[in-house]
């Protein structure tokens, strides 16, 4: 119950949520667009240079 | 708030990547296969042969169901990443009074075109494959200082209040560019100017329109699940 209410609050007015899915755009947007590995790097190639991130 | 700020942000961004992949394969991809064409050494342009010049039309290709799948796949992925990030700042900016739509989140989108396009790319251009450049790791750490320096920048320029707050927002936005991104020792390119010229400005194009719209409908989105949960939008 104690916690339920806190969560309530929390998601009704908190800076929890927005911090944390900024956070996971901002993962994802690192995964998809900057890691260097090789795969993903081969996968994202012409995303990468045409949404103007480094590359290679 | 979590159901409602992923929900606007997956909804816009899906939709806007999947515009923007569509955009970037007719309009980018044919500019990106012809620079490959230099880069891989199939063409060789200026003075390597007396007769010299190289046709400017070339059969680059057409379209490669998995290298263009991928590139829809990671277009869309991108633009949702982009996507929670803008929905999260919409939402601390209305916790703050300030009104979200449809038609503000255009403003949204044009700001965030600026800070995560435009910032890096006035030094760091888009880059079309085959260019000089400096090592990658460094380029992307000057990348994410300067997106994060123009992030804070033009959030200042819209809800700072003081003459101060403006000012910083100045310094941030021109300081990375006084800095300098990481540049190549020496040109290498093989890629004729026109092209890469083209490049960046379709590259430039493209993702303006692609910001436009996830402002757009992240602003409506936004909007809509609010209603649709009974949150009560500041007047």
């Amino acid at each position: 119950m104690n916690t339920q209410s806190t969560a309530l609050a929390g998601s009704k007015s908190g800076l929890l949520p927005i911090i944390v899915c900024a956070l996971i755009g901002l993962g994802v947007v690192f995964v998809a667009g900057h890691v260097q590995a090789g795969a993903l790097h081969d996968a994202a190639h012409d995303v990468r240079h045409a949404t103007g991130f480094p590359c290679h | 708030m979590y159901t409602r700020i992923v929900t606007s942000a997956l909804f816009a961004g899906a939709a806007t990547g999947l515009i923007a992949s569509l955009l970037q394969l007719s309009f980018v991809q044919p500019v990106l296969l012809h620079a490959e064409l230099y880069e891989s050494g199939e063409l060789v342009h200026f003075g390597a042969q007396a007769s010299g010049a190289v046709s400017a039309h070339q059969d680059v290709g057409g379209i490669d169901p998995l290298r263009d799948g991928l590139s829809i796949v990671f277009t869309m992925l991108i633009y949702a990443g982009y996507g929670l990030i803008m929905v999260a700042a919409m939402a601390l900016a209305e916790q703050r009074g300030a009104r979200i739509n449809a038609r503000n989140g255009m403003i949204w989108g044009i700001c965030g075109f600026v800070v995560a396009h435009l910032a890096p790319g006035f030094t760091l251009a888009p880059e079309v494959p085959g260019v000089a450049a400096a090592d990658v790791h460094a380029r992307q750490a000057w990348w994410f200082a300067t997106v994060a320096a123009a992030a804070v920048g033009v959030w200042l320029i819209a809800f700072g209040r003081s003459w101060l707050a403006w000012g910083i927002a100045a310094l941030l936005l021109v300081a990375p560019h006084v800095v300098g991104a990481p540049q190549p020792d020496a040109f290498t390119g093989p890629v004729p100017t026109e092209i890469g010229a083209l490049f960046a400005a379709r590259a430039f194009g493209v993702g303006l329109v692609a910001w436009l719209l996830l402002g757009l409908m992240a602003g409506h989105f936004w909007q809509r699940e609010g209603q649709a949960q009974g949150a009560t939008q500041p007047a």
